[in-house]
């Protein structure tokens, strides 16, 4: 019995270390398309941020500005994908896809010209990297029956940005419903011709909007590579930025239900890893391929209304054009 | 003096234009590295074209991409974004490793290729027409649900290829080999056949098919009803409501239509070359045929064009694998990025340009300012 439950909270721990990327590129995408622009470039610049933040924590040694670098870099894709989509009214789809492409590139192309090992980075030393914090008591509380070991297993021993992540649920919500800037943030992916009538510039407001979705998919891009990894390995997010959008999708586009959505979805993960190769009695080995898939089948069923229906910002997807 | 571009200009000197601001982006990183970029582009070419059966690996990587290519270039006709081109390569794949793999001890091998040809476009087709069923009938956005059936294809694929469908006695998750026979024979073969001299390489029958599909792309948009349809259902859903046609439907023709094409990449792979299934064998050509439809204007022979350059740069891409340390094949990635970026999302950029340096050289016209609603389109 105590070991089902010992197992039972290292999955629910896992879960939240697996969620903390999708997470925090799900909040990155909700400021993005709240505002109207698709981003699909969140899997990119997750990639190109952990990248950043890898090589610049191995070359100088301090993660702080391996986060720094990985929040730069992804700020200024952030940048190229406002200046394709708003500046100059390209299809958002497309330049969000370009980034992805030129993220698989340049990553590994720059990664064997840095340090000649394949595309990776070298292996990052634990003064490298965010480690975990272990919270007072957690050894002596561990003795305590079911709160102690929830104490001890679930809250305690996680990562600096893993509490950010959490944070940044909190902070995107007050800052989206509570501010004057969220209101009108909102209302731009809505109704951009009001925002404009009432003398606040759409541009304005939707770069401010995907240079938030940069700064944050740069802190899920470090977590992957200096907190929760050691280093920088080619394709490391696979595919982690589309759940993360389809977490967002799943959440209606709001941060709380989109962060339930990644919890979900940490979970699929962290419960098939954990049953890689387990028997079901009399059904051979769990197809763990089929649970990892659920988060993409989910969203399909969700968008085609079966369960629920999401809708997204009326005027997602649709350049500005300032009438004259 | 700003004037409209006419249509060469529009067709033929800016698609070179962001193909060129790539590659001189491209050049840029690669001299940051250290690497001199023009010795590099001159062994892309080197290997595209020059060595020995250099120009068969080309043209077989351009068979691929002729098909992913038309794949997204049918379904921007109606103006939807199919980025499931990859999934529904995989899912044909599928298709023809399930015919050849269940009916190779049954029936002679010609008959199981006829038989398998035909189930790849099929599989595509299914694979493609169900997120047009969800778009048509369900209203979910079809760039969302392709990208969604990418990942279920490929867990499909990993779940199959690693499970009931792997050969026994093997590790790797990839299929038991076809038949003897069961395989399309390859053009160097054939030439040697008939006395002409030609160096190995992969390319085979399937360069005829895409050349097949070219036309028949061409045809079915431009030449007939349903071609026009698809393309008033681009422009105008209610004009086609009008016209007494159901656009649902025409969304999903034009995406089984789609789906179809990528499924028929997996000729080139599969049948042409592996002769079973593999994993990854679609090897990302699927996105490819985004920038090859973006760079070709959504036109079959345009398509050709951005098909061999893309082949060219696979194929070039290889070459620099040999001949450099600090450069890789990975390159030809960034390089596509970039065009789909330069060609695609900011196709606008130098038009502003272009027009002004148009209406310098060839005078002011009557019309001066440039049509606003052409302008607001993608692509």
């Amino acid at each position: 019995m105590a070991d089902i439950w010992l197992q039972f909270l290292l999955t629910i721990d896992a879960t939240l270390r697996v969620s903390t990327p999708l997470i925090l590129c799900a909040m990155a995408g909700i400021f993005s398309e709240r505002s109207g622009i698709i981003d699909i470039s969140l899997e990119g610049k997750m990639l190109l941020s952990a990248f950043a933040a890898a090589s610049v924590a191995a070359l100088s040694g301090s993660p702080w500005l391996g986060l720094g670098a990985a929040i730069l870099v992804s700020m200024i894709f952030s940048l190229l994908h406002g200046f394709a989509c708003i500046t100059h009214r390209g299809n958002q789809v497309i330049s969000g896809l370009a980034i992805n492409i030129l993220a698989s590139g340049l990553t590994v192309t720059l990664g064997i010209a840095l340090f000649a090992q394949g595309g990776q980075t070298p292996y990052l030393s634990s003064a490298q990297r965010f480690s975990a914090i272990p919270l007072p008591f957690a050894d002596t509380m561990r003795q305590v029956p079911i709160i102690g070991t929830i104490y001890a297993e679930i809250i305690s021993g996680h990562n600096l940005l893993v509490w950010l992540a959490l944070l940044s649920v909190f902070v995107t919500s007050i800052v989206l419903y509570r501010t004057r800037f969220g209101l009108r943030l909102r209302a731009t992916g809505e109704k951009p011709e009001a925002v404009d009538t009432a003398g606040i510039s759409v541009t304005r407001i939707r770069y401010q909007a995907v240079l938030i979705a940069g700064l944050l998919c740069g802190i899920a891009g470090a977590y992957l590579s200096i907190a929760h990894g050691a280093g920088f390995v080619r394709e490391m997010t696979a595919g982690k930025g589309y759940i993360a959008l389809a977490a967002m999708i799943f959440g209606h586009w709001r941060p709380v239900p989109a962060l339930m959505a990644c919890l979900m979805f940490g979970f699929l993960e962290a419960l098939a890893a954990r049953l890689q190769g387990v028997d079901i009695l009399f059904l051979g080995p769990i197809p763990t391929d089929l649970i990892l898939v659920l988060p993409y089948v989910l969203t399909v069923v969700l968008l085609a209304g079966f369960i629920g229906r999401a809708t997204p910002p009326k005027a997602i997807g649709q350049p500005y054009v300032k009438e004259r | 003096m700003r004037r409209p571009l006419p249509k060469w200009i529009d067709i033929g000197v800016m698609p070179i234009i962001n193909i060129f601001a790539a590659f001189v982006v491209a050049g840029i990183i690669i001299a940051l590295i250290g690497e001199n970029p023009i010795t590099a582009l001159s062994v892309m070419v080197k290997g595209a074209f020059v060595y020995k059966g250099a120009l068969g690996y080309t043209l077989f990587y351009a068979t691929n991409f002729i098909f992913t290519g038309l794949a997204v270039a049918v379904a921007f006709h109606a103006t939807l974004f199919n980025i499931g081109g990859e999934g529904q390569a995989m899912i044909g794949g599928l298709g023809i490793g399930i015919v050849a793999l269940s009916l190779d001890p049954l029936l002679p091998p010609l008959l199981v290729i006829l038989l398998a040809i035909p189930m790849a476009a099929v599989f595509g087709a299914i694979w493609g027409m169900i997120p047009g069923w969800l778009q048509a009938k369900r209203g979910s956005h079809i760039v969302i649900t392709t990208i969604m059936f990418n990942f279920i294809a490929s867990s499909i694929m990993v779940w199959l290829l690693a499970g009931m469908l792997m050969a026994p006695g093997q590790m790797s998750p990839e299929t038991r080999h076809f038949a003897e026979g069961v395989g399309l024979l390859q053009i160097h073969q054939i030439a040697n056949a008939i006395g002409i001299p030609m160096a190995r390489s992969p390319l085979n029958l399937s360069f005829l098919v895409a050349l097949a599909a070219l036309v028949g792309v061409w045809v079915l948009i431009w030449r007939t009803r349903l071609g026009y349809i698809i393309r008033a259902t681009g422009h105008s859903e209610k004009a086609v409501i009008y016209a007494g046609h159901d656009p649902a439907k025409i969304i999903m023709i034009t995406m089984a239509i789609s789906g179809g094409l990528a499924g028929l990449m997996a000729l080139n792979e599969i049948l042409g070359v592996q002769e079973r299934v593999i994993l990854n064998f679609t090897s990302g050509y699927g996105f490819t045929g985004i920038a090859v439809a973006l760079m070709g204007r959504n036109h079959p022979f345009g398509i050709l064009l951005a098909s061999l350059l893309f082949g060219a740069l696979y194929q070039g891409g290889a070459e620099i694998d040999f001949e450099f340390q600090t450069i890789t094949r990975e390159m030809v990635l960034m390089i596509q990025g970039l065009i789909i970026l330069f060609s695609g999302a900011l196709a606008l950029m130098f038009h502003p340009l272009m027009e002004r340096l148009y209406g310098m050289i060839a005078g002011p016209d009557s019309i001066t300012s440039p049509p606003k609603t052409k302008r607001a389109e993608h692509g």
